[in-house]
């Protein structure tokens, strides 16, 4: 099994036809008590056992977050020898990112079976600090930390003060983004809060204030978590058990470590990573039937959307007010519950393209859009640091 | 406020000398006179560092966006304004902002250059509103 096959009947544009998502699958979520590479070992199995797959299947792997060395780490844990393995540390957006390269590595033959994973006990484990990590040899060290900001959250916080300063937009607005989140979550058995009821603007606007304008509402959960995708050619998916998803286009930005280096807070590099998504699909917004985007915070929605050209500048406030992006709307956002009431491992991203995945395949009953055949998984990481769109859709 | 006194490198280290002076320095490239900051080893602008030198800016400058940071962090004393100020030069700085009233920092409130003195001599650029 070469992996090669660039099967591109039925496809538009330029979009790599060769590759699809075979396995998807959760760890443990919440409080779990496990180890990091205990709820990898739990996403990845239960992934392969997804795809109808084993571990001896498995020659390219990709993750991040369990240490220095986090391919080879779990690779060696699982006793496998890749001929290919990727650890892009680009926070929460890695795995959009490992995608891309993924779906390159077994179009050029390097490998032909890759699981993408990620697992974290941040919760269980209490590791998760206000300040972060800060390494003392970067300019940020010098320039940046003597001033405390909370990392990352000042950050987004600023961009949420500009954003709502520029635009006239109101606290209770950006709340609709948490409000949303809690709605799906309810729907969702898996998410953290999904026994918590329904949360209001009001209460949003009423928690503990963090950093202004974002209060602990505004912001994503602590949990653990993880999930694992298995991706392989479009070919042998075909064999497989469950329907292929098919990889359809991808593309990246990658714009800043620095809170000074983007000149303008309101407008990230979800610009370019949406475009160039969406000109290798051949696809536009207007065909996405649900969208998977990272919510670290409820203004990293409101720029994404912006920017990836579901509307106009200044405009999301306004086009996510009155249900579109809650249950029921238009525009099926965040389905899982999000970060902000389903799970946040600390790198949330791998669980936006597990929701991706089912949402595709049907398989999320209450929650699930009805007939989603494209859906737009889009990673954010660090501060507004990475940007990764993945577009997905079933295999017609 | 956190006393913590930063390491400087061998590119970094004029600008932190000049703080003992209470000088604050924009890094600038003579060969395309593009400004940045933090100061680096080449131009992000030509991509050269053969012509790299300083100017000292004027201290005045506004505030681009800032947030009020309530949760305490070990070091520091909430409520405090961090804010991105944007130099009458062009650059943007991290900074604080000491305010009277920290929640009436907004976007475009012009700012003076002030310092805060740390352990060894240096002092870190810190920004108070001009109207106090």
């Amino acid at each position: 099994m070469t992996g090669a096959g660039m099967t591109g009947a039925g496809m538009t544009g330029t979009a790599r036809a060769g590759v699809a998502i075979a396995g998807a699958a959760e760890s443990d979520l919440g409080v779990t008590g496990r180890s990091i590479l205990g709820l990898q070992a739990q996403a990845i199995s239960r992934a392969l056992e997804d795809a109808g797959l084993t571990l001896a299947d498995v020659d390219g792997l990709a993750t991040t977050g369990v240490s220095r060395f986090s391919a080879t780490q779990v690779a060696d844990y699982l006793g496998l020898r890749p001929a290919w393995t990727d650890s892009t540390f680009a926070g929460g957006s890695a795995f959009e990112m490992y995608v891309a390269r993924a779906a390159q590595a077994i179009e050029a033959g390097q490998c032909s079976t890759v699981v993408i994973s990620y697992a974290s006990n941040q919760r269980s484990a209490r590791s998760r600090s206000l300040a972060g990590v800060v390494e003392a040899h970067t300019p940020e060290a010098q320039f940046e930390t003597p001033y405390g900001p909370l990392y990352p959250i000042s950050y987004y916080a600023m961009a949420a003060q500009r954003y709502l300063h520029r635009y006239s937009g109101s606290r209770e607005a950006l709340a609709e983004v948490a409000v949303a989140a809690r709605e799906w979550a309810l729907l969702n058995p898996a998410a953290f809060r999904h026994g918590a009821g329904p949360l209001t603007a009001a209460d949003v606007l009423a928690a503990p204030m963090v950093s202004t304008p974002l209060t602990t509402a505004d912001c994503c959960l602590v949990t653990d978590g993880g999930g694992a995708v298995v991706l392989t050619s479009l070919e042998r998916a075909r064999d497989l058990p469950k329907p292929p998803v098919r990889v359809l286009g991808y593309g990246e930005r990658t714009t800043n470590t620095s809170m000074t280096a983007v000149d303008d807070l309101t407008v990230t590099g979800a610009v370019e990573s949406g475009r160039a998504a969406f000109a290798m699909a051949g696809l536009t917004p207007a065909d996405v039937d649900v969208a998977e985007v990272y919510d670290s915070f409820t203004i990293t929605v409101v720029l994404t959307l912006e920017a990836l050209g579901f509307c106009g500048r200044g405009e999301a406030l306004d086009w996510i007010a009155g249900g579109r992006i809650r249950p029921g709307g238009d525009f099926p956002l965040d389905t899982s519950g999000g970060g902000l009431s389903y799970c946040h491992p600390g790198q949330y991203g791998v669980l936006l393209l597990v929701e991706a995945v089912r949402q595709l395949r049907g398989e999320c009953g209450a929650r699930q859009v009805p007939g989603a055949e494209i859906a737009l998984a889009h990673g954010t990481g660090g501060i507004l640091s990475t940007h990764a769109t993945v577009l997905l859709g079933v295999d017609r | 406020m956190s006393t913590e006194a930063p390491e400087p490198d061998e590119v970094t280290g004029p600008w932190w000398d000049a703080t003992r002076r209470r000088v604050l320095l924009v890094q600038s490239c003579g060969a395309c006179g593009h400004a940045q900051h933090p100061p680096r080893a080449l131009c992000v602008g030509c991509g050269s560092g053969r012509d790299l030198g300083w100017t000292e800016a004027s201290g005045a400058a506004e505030v681009d966006a800032c947030t009020v940071v309530e949760r305490a962090m070990p070091g520091f004393d909430p409520p405090y304004v961090v804010a991105r100020v944007r130099l009458a030069e062009g650059v943007l700085l991290l900074s604080n902002v000491g305010a009277a009233d920290p929640y009436r920092v907004g976007v475009g409130v012009p700012l003076r250059l002030d310092w805060r003195p740390l352990p060894d001599g240096r002092a870190l650029p810190v920004f108070i509103p001009s109207e106090e």
